[in-house]
């Protein structure tokens, strides 16, 4: 097997590069590592799929969760009201600071720089610190306990500068006729966001919230100690819930149920799978549609 | 709309954007409130090059250089491995890829980035575990995977940022294609390399989920690669849930040790983005 992929790259490199044998070495090693890439993507989501798929019942989709059957169905349904309140708090929050620092802010601001500063090491710090501080913070000092309230209050301030920044490259990747237009037929600079830029700027916007969603729905580490581990439907949102991705790390950590295991590691890698295209896709039509002005 | 909606309206834009400067406030605050006590009364030196780390002993130990050494060891292994094939295929991605079949592999790059931590642990657990054992080696090299899309994507925009008549230039000279693009538009953008290797420090380091699934955990100083250990991250996640006292102080102090880390990454980071034309 090695043998024969090897071959293989020594072929093509053969075919790329004739004469020169450093040429041929570099374009060797280049080939190899993109392809070792790719051949991981590939082994991982066919592993995954291939174990998985045949366990896939439907028994696994349930309404409740016990311990003989580990149904998915509370998890999936607690991923989406954790993302829904999370997204309800950053979304607003994130597009009207992007406002603020594409139309309001003047250049050299002190308080703009430190903006800039403080998102760029909100975006750096690893989810478990931010699920020390949602502990710390939402659990114990405002006393919520674990609760799907608390676990989308910490991954809300998570995934606030990955909407923040999309939001804000959309706004500026709106061309500034637009609103110069709006400007000259006498509109006020509050109707020209509200009706020019932020329509035009929608499709990247939306791009950048489903990527954050993606984010939320693969969150482990954040939410085990701010959402805890409860595998059914949340009753109300202050009581504790587990996401799919918290659900599938009990799972694989009890280790019981390997099979169930698979089942849900397809699911989550469908779901995230899903996103992901859904998010470029639209970023895609985005770019295109602002091709077509030019 | 008025001219009193456009104030209020301005305000509420500007009240908005203030948010991630509080919460980062909120943030350092609550961490360090919770940590540096425990910090305090276990002693910084015992603390941070203490090597026992036994919490429920009598009389109890908590020492973290075993998990500092952890995540240090598991983190180089990660860039050994990561950095040459992430740096290598945003090469190929910027300079070599042929039109057609650059639509079927920078998707994937993205979707690399994507998956799950739990869904690499997972598959950490069920691939790499059987073969390598729970050892520092198996996080290595699974950490190693996640961070290709970050060091892909960042090299892939470095090299691009590159100006043309650099490898026109070495080209016209009479370098060949890879001659052109390993000895002078790599080292053009190497800044950018930097930064990016810098950026996957940050993410291996931080890693939780994915480590604590492959690495053992084991409490103690590394011994050998074959071996487990633990990180700072998974420190925190396996005992938060039983601690108590001064062990659940000692943890959040842990939790801050690695703040502070991140905080010198991100540094180190936006201070190599600001040299990058």
């Amino acid at each position: 097997m090695i043998i024969l992929i090897g071959t293989l790259l020594f072929l093509i490199a053969l075919h790329l590069v004739k004469r020169n044998p450093s040429e041929r070495l570099m374009a060797l090693i280049t080939w190899t590592a993109a392809i070792l890439t790719i051949g991981t993507l590939l082994f991982l989501i066919a592993f995954i799929f291939v174990k998985g798929i045949p366990y896939i019942k439907l028994s696994l989709f349930s309404l409740t969760y016990n311990s003989e059957n580990v149904s998915l169905t509370p998890a999936l349904v607690s991923t989406f009201i954790i993302a829904f309140i999370a997204l309800a708090i950053a979304v607003p929050l994130g597009i009207s600071s992007a406002i603020y620092l594409t139309e309001y802010a003047r250049r050299g601001n002190k308080i703009v720089a430190l903006i800039r500063m403080t998102t760029e090491t909100l975006s750096g710090i690893p989810s478990i610190v931010y699920g020390l501080f949602g502990g710390l913070f939402f659990v114990v000092a405002l006393g919520w306990g674990y609760s799907a309230l608390a676990g989308a209050f910490t991954l809300a301030i998570m995934i606030l500068p990955l909407i923040m920044r999309s939001s804000e490259e959309a706004i500026k990747a709106v061309p500034d006729m637009y609103s110069e237009g709006s400007f000259g037929l006498g509109a006020g600079k509050l109707r020209t966001i509200f009706r020019i830029i932020l329509p035009s700027a929608m499709p990247g916007i939306l791009a950048g919230i489903i990527l954050s969603a993606g984010r939320i729905v693969g969150e482990t580490a954040a939410l085990i100690y701010t959402a805890g581990t409860v595998a059914q439907i949340p009753a109300t949102p202050m009581n504790s819930a587990r996401t799919l991705a918290v659900h599938m790390y009990s799972l694989s950590s009890e280790g019981l149920h390997s099979n169930e295991s698979y089942a849900t590691a397809v699911i989550l890698l469908v779901v995230t799978i899903l996103i992901n295209a859904v998010s470029v896709r639209i970023a895609k039509k985005f770019g295109d549609a602002n091709h077509e002005l030019f | 709309m008025n001219k009193t909606g456009e104030k209020i309206m301005s305000g509420v834009f500007f009240t908005c954007a203030l948010v991630s400067i509080f919460a980062v406030g909120l943030i350092c605050f609550f961490l360090l409130a919770n940590g540096i006590p425990g910090i305090v009364k276990i002693g910084v030196f015992n603390f941070l090059a203490g090597k026992i780390w036994s919490p429920t002993d009598i009389p109890a130990a908590f020492g973290i250089l075993p998990m500092i050494t952890g995540s240090l060891y598991v983190t180089a292994g990660a860039i050994i491995i990561g950095v040459p094939v992430g740096v290598l295929s945003a090469i190929f991605l910027a300079r070599v890829c042929p039109r057609h079949l650059y639509k079927i592999v920078k998707p994937s790059v993205d979707l690399l980035a994507g998956i799950p931590s739990v869904v690499y642990g997972f598959f950490g657990m069920m691939t790499i575990v059987p073969l390598l054992g729970s050892s520092i080696l198996s996080a290595c090299l699974l950490l190693g995977i996640m961070i290709l899309p970050t060091i892909i994507s960042l090299t892939e925009s470095a090299v691009r940022a590159v100006p043309e008549q650099y490898y026109e230039g070495a080209s016209a000279l009479g370098a060949g294609h890879y001659r052109s693009i390993f000895f002078i538009v790599m080292p053009a953008a190497k800044s950018g390399i930097f930064a990016a290797v810098v950026l996957g420090i940050g993410r291996a380091i931080g890693e939780t989920m994915a480590v604590i699934m492959v690495a053992g955990n084991q409490a103690r100083m590394p011994v050998s690669l074959f071996q487990g250990v633990r990180t700072l991250t998974a420190n925190i996640v396996i005992e938060m849930g039983y601690a108590g006292d001064l062990h659940r102080e000692a943890l959040i102090a842990t939790g801050v040790v690695l703040f502070v880390f991140i905080l010198m990454i991100n540094l180190i980071f936006s201070s190599l983005k600001r040299r990058m034309p």
